[in-house]
């Protein structure tokens, strides 16, 4: 069996006395595309950070292709992993491009000094910065906008280039936060699209979003994450028939509460 | 109208020099929000750092303004980038996650550390010290007008320097990284940028200009004291606000406004120079009232 890319495990992040993430275990196989869905609160995004080294985990590790992840962000990005946000977090005052090449930066090998001399290395450097972020951008759909600052972008479009952004940096895994949230149905099937594109070029996806039918449409396998724990994981069919995560996100069926109620009255007569 | 001349030159030279240390002001504000009210001192130190280098050279290459001058250069930027990075490494790093207030007091004890630390440990820097006579002699005579050489060469200097550093800041790895870092450090960190290396690299570019300044102030005036750098610190620190604190282009323009307003109240307002400072700060508060994000600075948002 060979190494899963990404692999959670055990996973606990206690912030206080409030367990947000309580002994999550996670495997991501290369190229494939895993999806984490889950009630608002449950701790994704708490899980996130602690895949991209923004928290270190209470107890439990992460391990990149087999190997430790690193407790710095920095470090992190540089050893292959790359995330959007929830909550669109571009540079709002720089533009498309440099937003972009921002993304490069662990990539790039020029120093303080060779950048203020200008040398040949330099515009070597610079130009291939430059063509990668423009193919990049071309590849999520964003084209002759190199020059428009970021935060006078339509929505969708804010959403794409952070995705572009993240692939600058040339991840083995990519991990997207709700990409679809505030999209109208076209461009969440156009996202679908984009990430299968992104899984082609052979980096593997996690993603967490609350459309449920985007996920099952999506993902090779589907993990439910409710109050920190890890309900179910499987593929989509599995995780869809269990009946513990239609609980989780719609509440028990009529008649079964009406059931425990009966039970509850029992007890106490 | 000749004065009126010679004082707009004199102005623009000033507003030179002041440029030159508001851009450390307003480059280490943009990216970690601190008024390192320090910045004044470390001109003061460069130009003490210059000072030493001259008296250590041996006598013949003292003699040869050549060799003596860029050496001077070179030992007040080294000493300014020194202080600097000693300074961000001990007195402001281990403070990166304290309420604003404590750097900003921190910021102050290193200045008065700063300037003390020279006054006793710097022969005879309780008088003011004659500076090298190893610039360039003379000036331009444009009409009635005088420019000192070595005004113009503090102009050139310092239109030239900011020049680079606009260039460096907008295109180039580690100025994309600076200004990724001043608009959002969290997510700067997740693309891979190194936030210490940027901070330190931010105090460095302060200091060379710094370093620049302080010399050439000394062959500017002649003459310097441990004041200068409170003085001046001031002057810069106004025109950085002027400006827009955080702007690159706005400091420099703040400068030189703040230069030229100077020059010309210490001649037609009522009181002379003695109260070209009122004229200054007068001018902030009207800033500070109307148009509290400066001249270039961006409103501040609040962050979602």
């Amino acid at each position: 069996m060979s190494t899963p890319v990404l692999e959670a495990r055990d996973v606990s992040m206690v912030f206080g006395g409030l367990k947000a993430l309580k002994g999550v275990t996670l495997t991501l196989d290369e190229g494939k595309i895993v999806g984490l869905i889950g009630p608002n609160g449950a701790g994704k995004t708490t899980f996130f950070n602690c895949l991209t080294g923004l928290y270190t985990p209470t107890t439990g590790q992460v391990l990149l292709k087999g190997n430790v992840l690193p407790g710095d962000p920095a470090q992190v990005t540089d050893a292959g992993v790359a995330r959007t946000f929830q909550n669109i977090r571009l540079f709002p005052s720089m533009t498309v491009l440099e937003n972009v090449m921002v993304g490069r930066h662990v990539r790039m090998k020029q120093g303080p000094l060779a950048s203020l001399f200008h040398g040949p290395a330099y515009h070597r450097g610079e130009k291939a910065a430059r063509d990668r972020s423009r193919e990049l951008l071309a590849f999520v759909g964003l084209n002759n906008l190199d020059d428009e600052l970021s935060r006078n972008l339509p929505y969708g479009d804010q959403r794409r280039l952070e995705i572009a952004r993240a692939l600058a940096t040339d991840p083995a895994v990519l991990l997207l936060d709700e990409p679809t949230a505030g999209m109208n149905p076209q461009e969440t099937e156009a996202t679908q699209q984009l990430i299968f594109r992104i899984r082609e070029t052979g980096v593997s996806v996690v993603v967490i979003e609350h459309d449920i039918k985007f996920i099952f449409g999506l993902c090779d396998s589907v993990s439910v994450l409710v109050q920190g724990e890890l309900l179910v994981e499987g593929s989509p069919e599995v995780v869809r028939a269990d009946p513990r995560v239609v609980e989780a996100y719609l509440g028990k069926p009529p008649e079964e509460v009406e059931h425990e109620i009966e039970a509850a009255k029992g007890e106490q007569a | 109208m000749s004065v009126l001349l010679q004082q707009l030159a004199n102005g623009v030279i000033q507003g030179a020099l002041i440029a030159l240390i508001a851009l450390g002001y307003t480059m280490v504000y943009g990216i970690i929000q601190l008024i390192n009210f320090a910045h004044g001192e470390v001109f003061m130190v460069a130009s003490y750092g210059g000072l030493a280098t001259f008296t250590l050279l041996p006598d013949d290459l003292k003699k040869s303004p050549a060799v003596a001058l860029p050496l001077m250069f070179v030992g007040g930027i080294v000493v300014a980038v020194l202080v600097a990075v000693i300074m961000e490494r001990f007195a402001y790093r281990p403070l990166r996650n304290a309420p604003r207030l404590a750097p900003l007091i921190t910021a102050l004890g290193v200045s008065v550390f700063l300037q003390e630390a020279v006054r006793v440990w710097y022969p005879d820097a309780t008088s003011n010290l004659p500076y090298p006579k190893v610039f360039p002699e003379g000036g331009l005579s444009l009409g009635s007008v005088n420019i000192a050489w070595t005004g113009v060469l503090l102009v050139g200097l310092s239109v030239g320097l900011s020049v680079i550093l606009q260039t460096y800041i907008n295109k180039s790895r580690m100025g994309r990284a600076m200004r990724a870092t001043a608009q959002d450090p969290d997510t700067a960190k997740l693309m891979g940028v190194n936030p210490d290396r940027v901070i330190v690299l931010t105090f460095i570019f302060g200091a060379v200009l710094a370093g620049v300044a302080g010399v050439m102030f000394g062959g500017y005036l002649n003459n310097i004291n441990i004041d200068m750098g409170f003085q001046n610190g001031i002057f810069a620190f106004t025109a950085a606000v002027l400006g827009g604190v955080g702007s690159i282009r706005g400091a420099v323009i703040g400068a030189f406004i703040i230069g030229l307003i100077k020059t010309l109240a210490g001649q037609y307002m009522p009181g002379g120079t003695q109260y070209d400072y009122v004229w200054i700060f007068v001018v902030l508060i009207l800033v500070l009232v109307f148009r509290p994000q400066g001249l270039f600075g961006e409103p501040e948002r609040v962050r979602a």
